[in-house]
């Protein structure tokens, strides 16, 4: 296997996502990753010199919003899924130290 | 010998735009509110919601461009930055990285040495946050997101200040800008104008740049004063102790004035931008630049040049004036409205300036029209009303925005001239007082004062103070 | 005929002339899940009272003469991963089981506009990522053609639940071929149309440059009508695309005649099962006596399109999958420590491991160091294969192609191996990358009797050939999708 992903890296992209895999989950993630980019780096066979990454497919531009407020208070359907809540604002463990 | 240090400062500052509806959906911008009232699937980060630009953005966004010398991208995008916090509903904020819709521009500022070109790297489009309140009583935080989704531009500098002061002509300069724009208010306190600044120390004369921190958290000038002063002194400490100064963001408490860093395991700092798929790009033609340019208003330095000009204002009250987009409007809507310009420009300069510094306020709150000022002005010209009883109206029309001329007649203010009741009067007051007379006649000249005021109040201030002075003295003489 | 065999378009013929009742149909629907969902699972969320007021308040109107349209009545069974209005909506995961939103797709939307019923949510690989639906949170579903067997995914439940006459039609999303290799398993047809054609308002989002929503449904006149029904230009989606036309139904003509049809050597070597091959082979003579030309071409890049996808997918999903957060609605854990510690122990308790797998590695090829290699060059890989099909579709009207490489797998022998699971979906994924339009439809069985499918690809917009050339092939009577349950 060319890539090797190491216990630190996976720790570092479980902050990114937020995400705590336990002992035998990361091993398997970890095993999967490395295929995967194994996989992936068939791209490096392709020359892709000169050619534009495409994040879209059409060339759509200026689709705009006129600046008018349409909206009214919709607190109690925003809020009707909330975990926890408290006065009308989601609760959430303490943010600052 | 001690070694000598050069402040490096760079900063971005964050404007909140003036539009009526977020940049992402059509809920409100207005401050205030309960909790999660101007919310919706988009801005609350719902599942399935999608994005759509609010055009407005976009062209205030040019405005402040073009206002600062800037470029204006033609093939401008979003990008996301991901990065987890409450107060970011989806957990990754709308902005732009690869292609942000103004760069390399500039603004000049006025220094001791002269003027000075402080670039402008790029002004970007974004999305602000919502709220977070600490709940003390449960020890949890609350989260609202009124102000999530709220318009932003965000202007980075070039490393170009060098002082405190430098930073807060550069501010002062953009703010003036974006209110002459009518883009923003530009309130530091509200933070509809937030500046974090990027800051490193080097010996004078290096051509390396030291190790810069950034910091967060200032909401006056006063603060990022003291915050450049105390960071640039504890990077020095550091530098001499022979320490590293670390890359890192730092949090300004202005109570304990120092600042602390906001370093944790948990905080990353790779936001994995990439370009926003739900977004499509925007595309600006050369007459839609062309539109934009025409719309902007005449800037302080001409407006400032053509009050001394045109209305032969004294450079000082040109250059006050001038200092607020708000006190320009009022200065010439109340000319326009026919009031002598000198005479409006004291009004502003002098009474509106003192009860807003009383009052703690900006020019920007202040809630009476120009038209009532005029009339006030007109009524004190006519000498309908005596210039005591005038600041008294005109407290008046500064709490609530009173009709002068309705007060004066309501309150039964009205300047009387009648001579005949005047002789009266203070004819009463001397037989009253014949000691003052004595003293009077013995040389005593301030005698004549205590005549005079002893009648203003008899006459509950209405008196045309010119017309008191003239019979007191005649009365006084012939006593 | 019984009433549950009724095609959409055959059924809403019969409310309109009043000799089925929407009602009656509702309640036939009803009484099949109720007898057989609990084998086939093909469904999350039923909801009987809500299905059978609406089919009342239908009716109603249809006999006001306010409803006359081809859908008008007939009972409709919508993926779980697109937003009902007070209808639960999980995506198929832990992370969403009690998710109930305060709005509907605009998809959804737009079908309740011409009068359908929702019966209820199907089941999916959670948040659409899995070939099998098997990666669902809440149980797999069976193939209605042989129990054994996966039905297909993500929307395997949609095409599942058409297969078993558990419903007249279903919605399903395509993100890499999520409606037409389900359809292909279930021995039903489906269709992913042009990006940008049918509004993503409302759908959660998997991967946002890639998803679309598309009907699954017993034949080609079925899926033209609801097309023409859901897609839409929706000032809500800002990549919805505002085309020339929306008439689907007028490609429902027999005639092929003249119709160039390339066949991708790269799509008919090593990888593809004999049988598989044979059926699609057998289409393409079909329509050559018919009068289409047939002719085998170099499609290129086949290799590329699925590292490509996985790199962009999966890079969109890490963000999109990020608001899941236990903050605003959906699972949060029981016992944490502080706001990092919810989160992640909410995260990682709510998703599958499918989906975890999927953030990790869409967070590592953005994170920094790596963004270039990974995403950049996916995103210049995916301008290539559309440069690709832009050739192609100079020379050809349609690409005919396997829907999928084998039949459908047994349950159970996916989910070993991911890349292999992956490899599957080597024939519709590039459609996704490119944004062009895709029909499956039913061809044959296998000896196992297990449904064969065969894909149409045409160019952005050419919804209509794909129609026509689809709905040609059906009226051939070479092949008649048979009953899968009776
Ligand atoms: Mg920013
Ligand atoms: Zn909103």
């Amino acid at each position: 296997m060319a890539n090797q992903i190491s216990d630190e890296t996976m720790e570092y992209v479980g902050i990114l996502a937020k995400l705590e895999l336990s002992g035998e989950e990361r091993t398997a993630a970890k095993k999967d990753m490395e295929s995967m980019l194994d996989y992936i780096d068939t791209l490096n066979e392709l020359d892709t010199e000169g050619v534009e990454p495409m994040s879209h497919v059409f060339p759509v531009h200026n689709v705009f919003r006129e600046d008018v407020v349409t909206n009214g208070d919709d607190s109690v359907n925003m809020l009707a899924n909330a975990p926890a809540q408290k006065d009308g604002a989601y609760k959430v463990p303490k943010t600052v130290e | 010998m001690a070694k000598v240090y050069e402040t490096v400062i760079g900063l971005e500052v964050h404007v909140e735009l003036a539009t009526k509806t977020k940049i992402f959906c059509s809920c409100s911008t207005a401050f205030g509110g309960a909790p999660n009232t101007h919310s919706c699937p988009v801005c609350a980060g719902m599942p399935g919601s999608l994005p759509v630009l609010n055009k407005q953005v976009v062209e205030y966004a040019m405005a402040v461009g073009l206002a600062t010398n800037c470029d204006i991208t033609r093939y401008t995008k979003f990008d996301r930055k991901n990065y987890f916090y409450p107060d970011n509903p989806q957990n990754y904020q709308i902005s732009q990285l690869y292609a942000p819709i103004c760069t390399n521009g500039y603004v000049e500022i006025d220094t001791p040495a002269g003027k000075k070109k402080i670039r402008i790297h790029e002004i970007h489009m974004e999305e602000d946050a919502g709220k977070l309140v600490h709940d003390e009583w449960e020890d949890c935080s609350l989260v609202d997101y009124n102000r999530s989704g709220v318009p932003l531009i965000e202007i980075v500098s070039e490393p170009d200040m060098r002082s405190a002061e430098e930073v807060v002509a550069y501010l002062d300069k953009l703010r003036l800008l974006i209110q002459y724009l009518g883009a923003s208010d530009c309130k530091l306190q509200e933070g509809s104008m937030r500046a974090d600044v990027n800051l490193s120390v080097r010996e004078m004369g290096a051509e390396e740049f030291g190790t810069r921190t950034e910091m967060k958290n200032l909401n006056s000038f006063k603060a990022i004063a003291r915050a450049i002063e105390g960071e640039r002194a504890r990077q020095i400490e550091l530098i001499e102790e022979g320490k590293k100064v670390i890359q890192e963001t730092r949090r300004w408490d202005d109570n304990k004035e120092y600042s602390y860093a906001m370093r944790s395991k948990e905080d990353a700092q790779d936001y994995r931008y990439f370009p926003e798929p739900d977004l499509v790009p925007v595309l600006i033609s050369q007459e839609w630049i062309d539109s934009v340019k025409e719309q902007q208003p005449e800037f302080r330095d001409e407006k400032r040049a053509r009050y001394v000009a045109e209305f032969g204002l004294p450079d000082y009250d040109a250059e006050i004036l001038t200092g607020s987009k708000k006190l320009a409007d009022m200065f010439e809507t109340t000319v326009a409205a026919g009031a002598a310009p000198k005479k409006a420009s004291n009004w502003l300069m002098g009474e509106t300036m003192r009860l807003l510094k009383e009052h703690t306020m900006e020019p920007e709150d202040i809630r009476f029209t120009a038209a009532h000022l005029a009339e006030l002005i007109a009524m004190t010209e006519a000498k309908e009303i005596n210039g005591s009883v005038a600041k008294e109206v005109f407290e008046q029309m500064f709490a609530e925005d009173i009709d002068p001329r309705q007060y004066v007649e309501e309150h039964g203010l009205k300047t009387v001239n009648d001579e005949g009741a005047l002789y009266t009067v203070v004819g009463e007051i001397i037989a009253a007082n014949p000691q003052s007379v004595a003293d009077y006649k013995a040389g005593k000249k301030k005698a004549m004062g205590f005549i005079v005021g002893q009648t203003m109040k008899a006459m509950k201030g209405k008196a045309d103070p010119a017309s008191v002075n003239k019979i007191v003295a005649e009365l006084m003489e012939k006593a | 005929m019984s009433i549950i065999e009724y095609s959409a378009v055959e059924l809403g013929k019969k409310i309109q002339n009043r000799e089925i009742s929407s009602v009656e149909a509702t309640k036939a629907m009803l009484e099949r899940i109720a007898r057989l969902d609990d084998t086939y699972h093909c469904y999350i969320t039923v909801e009987e009272e809500k299905a059978l007021a609406q089919a009342a308040r239908v009716q109603a109107e249809i006999e006001a003469g306010k409803l006359t349209g081809p859908l008008a009545g007939v009972p409709v069974a919508i993926k779980d991963n697109l937003c009902t209005k007070g209808m639960l909506t999980t995506c198929a995961s832990k992370i969403l089981y009690n998710f109930v939103p305060g709005y509907t797709a605009e998809a959804v939307l737009n079908l309740e506009k011409a009068g359908a019923v929702i019966l209820g949510k199907t089941n999916m690989d959670e948040f659409a990522m899995g070939s099998t639906t098997e990666t669902s949170a809440f149980g797999v579903t069976r193939n209605p053609h042989n129990k054994d067997h996966v039905p297909g995914g993500s929307s395997g439940g949609s095409a599942a639940a058409v297969a078993a006459n558990e419903c007249y039609y279903a919605l399903g999303s395509d993100t890499g071929g999520s409606i037409r290799q389900p359809s292909a398993f279930c021995g039903v047809t489906g269709m992913k149309p042009t990006y940008g054609t049918v509004s993503r308002y409302g759908l959660v989002a998997y991967g946002s440059s890639l998803d679309q929503i598309g009907p699954i449904a017993k034949n080609v006149t079925d899926c033209a009508t609801i097309l023409e029904t859901i897609a839409s230009y929706d000032p809500k989606d800002s990549t919805s695309v505002k085309r020339d036309s929306y008439d689907f139904t007028s490609g429902l003509v027999d005639d092929v005649k003249g119709l160039r049809i390339g066949m991708p050597r790269d799509y008919y070597g090593a990888g593809l099962d004999g049988e598989v091959k044979a059926a699609i082979e057998r289409v393409a003579k079909e329509l050559e006596k018919k009068g289409a030309i047939i002719e085998e071409f170099d499609l290129g890049l086949v290799e590329y399109a699925i590292p490509a996808y996985y790199v962009i997918a999966d890079a969109e999903a890490s963000s999109n999958l990020a608001r899941f957060d236990g903050v605003k609605y959906g699972y949060r854990c029981k016992n944490y420590e502080g706001l990092h510690n919810m989160y992640k122990k909410s995260r990682s308790e709510g998703f599958g491991p499918e989906v975890k797998r999927r953030i990790m590695l869409g967070s590592f090829v953005l994170s920094s160091g790596y963004y270039d290699a990974y995403y950049l060059k996916a995103l210049r890989t995916k301008a290539l294969i559309k440069q690709a099909f832009d050739r192609a579709f100079e020379t050809y009207d349609i690409i005919l192609a396997p829907a999928a490489p084998t039949t459908a797998p047994k349950l159970g022998e996916s989910l070993s191996d991911p890349l292999k699971m992956y490899l599957g979906d080597i024939y519709t994924i590039s459609a996704n990358l490119a944004g062009i339009p895709g029909l499956s439809i039913p061809v044959g069985r296998d000896s196992k009797g297990l449904p064969i499918g065969m894909q149409l690809l045409g160019d952005c917009f050419k919804e209509q050939t794909l129609i026509r050339a689809g709905y040609a092939f059906e009226q051939s009577g070479v092949f008649t999708p048979a009953v899968a349950v009776e």
